[in-house]
């Protein structure tokens, strides 16, 4: 497999790819359900749960920046988010008596529910 | 632009649960003919299917910079989602019932990784100023562990270290583990912000230091209460006037 040069862009739950010197991505990663693994030295790769055996991998410059894209795409996904929002509710919750989400009036939004299928 | 779509598609058909799923007219880009389709919501993604049952989307809408609005039509209990941009097109979707219209709105609504983002920060912070009180049951502050900073590409990416959640760890990252109740789990005497088990686990990092930004969580949510009020406020006025 060839490398090849690409500016990597991550934003909310995509990870965007552009040719170094273009303005549009060429394409996107939506990472959702996906698995981020340290390779050998300076590299990861993404795969996901659909077709675990294909990994998109990526090399970087040095071993560090390799280390801070694994943590960032590791806490990249929605579901992620919606876990750690799970669990700080949770914590404080336990810590209070009190549902955090109440006085900003979420608290009955089926997103921030653990468990049964909503609708 | 390519995507990963059979992650996509995946990610739409898996049994994690959806935010919110139902049947709703979408009208057509060209043609203003509307089609009933089958919407599935999870996280900032919307899905169509064509049936209820079909195996793959025909079509998702990415959820994020955008506004939900009611909108006139001759259909009524339509909806808008409101992309920036010149190129963006605007979709307009229609319910089937008031009820459906709202509950669609509301979920949209709130449905970015923005928002979620924001309240989750919130929340970190809450956490982080009971962890400081001088009651607390946490172990106290911590340092952080050495200059750590994530800084991958694009002014956008922000992202604050969370603590590792606790006791079990997903299998693959992002997959709903829907049955792993978070911290109902954990022993008593664990209790307070992160803790720590016993395990084989490490010990979760501590709470990333406190941003010196005001927080505009609660500016948002207003704006969002107050875009609420408003659109009930127009429904109950379009109750009472002339039926389209």
């Amino acid at each position: 497999a060839v490398l090849k040069k690409r500016l990597v862009k991550l934003v909310v739950n995509f990870l965007f790819y552009f040719r170094t010197d273009e303005a549009e991505p060429i394409g996107a990663l939506l990472l959702e359900h996906c698995s981020i693994t340290k390779e050998e030295e300076n590299v990861f790769s993404i795969s996901f749960i659909e077709e675990p055996e294909r990994k998109y991998c990526f090399e970087c410059a040095t071993e560090e920046q390799c280390q801070e894209w694994v943590e960032a795409l590791k806490r990249a996904s929605y579901e992620f988010l919606r876990r750690s929002l799970i669990f700080y509710r949770n914590e404080i919750q336990k810590m209070t008596g009190k549902d955090p989400l109440e006085q900003f009036g979420i608290s009955e939004e089926a997103r921030f529910q653990l468990g049964a299928h909503r609708q | 632009m390519k995507l990963n779509e059979r992650s996509l598609a995946f990610y739409a058909t898996c049994d994690s649960p959806a935010d919110n799923a139902g049947f709703l007219y979408k009208r057509g880009e060209r043609h203003t003919a509307y089609h009933r389709r089958w919407f599935v919501l999870k996280g900032n993604m919307l899905f169509y299917f064509e049936e209820r049952d079909s195996r793959e989307p025909v079509g998702v809408i990415v959820l994020e910079g955008c506004n939900v609005e009611l909108c006139d039509s001759a259909e009524g209990f339509a909806f808008a989602i409101r992309f920036g941009g010149t190129k963006s097109r605007t979709y307009v979707l229609a319910a089937e019932s008031q009820a459906a219209m709202e509950s669609w709105v509301k979920s949209l609504s709130r449905a970015s990784f923005d928002y979620m983002r924001l309240v989750v920060r919130e929340l970190e912070k809450q956490l982080q100023e009971m962890c400081r009180g001088p009651a607390g049951g946490c172990e106290g502050s911590r340092e952080p562990p050495g200059p750590w900073k994530p800084k991958p590409s694009g002014p956008e990416q922000s992202r604050e270290r969370l603590p590792a959640l606790p006791a079990i760890p997903p299998k693959e990252n992002g997959c709903a583990v829907w049955n792993n109740v978070l911290g109902a789990d954990r022993p008593p005497d664990t209790s307070g912000c992160g803790g720590h088990d016993e395990e084989e686990n490490p010990r979760p990092p501590p709470l990333p230091p406190r941003r010196r930004t005001p927080s505009t969580f609660c500016r948002l949510h207003e704006r969002y209460s107050r875009e609420v009020a408003r659109l009930r406020q127009d429904w109950q006025q379009k109750q009472r006037g002339p039926r389209p």
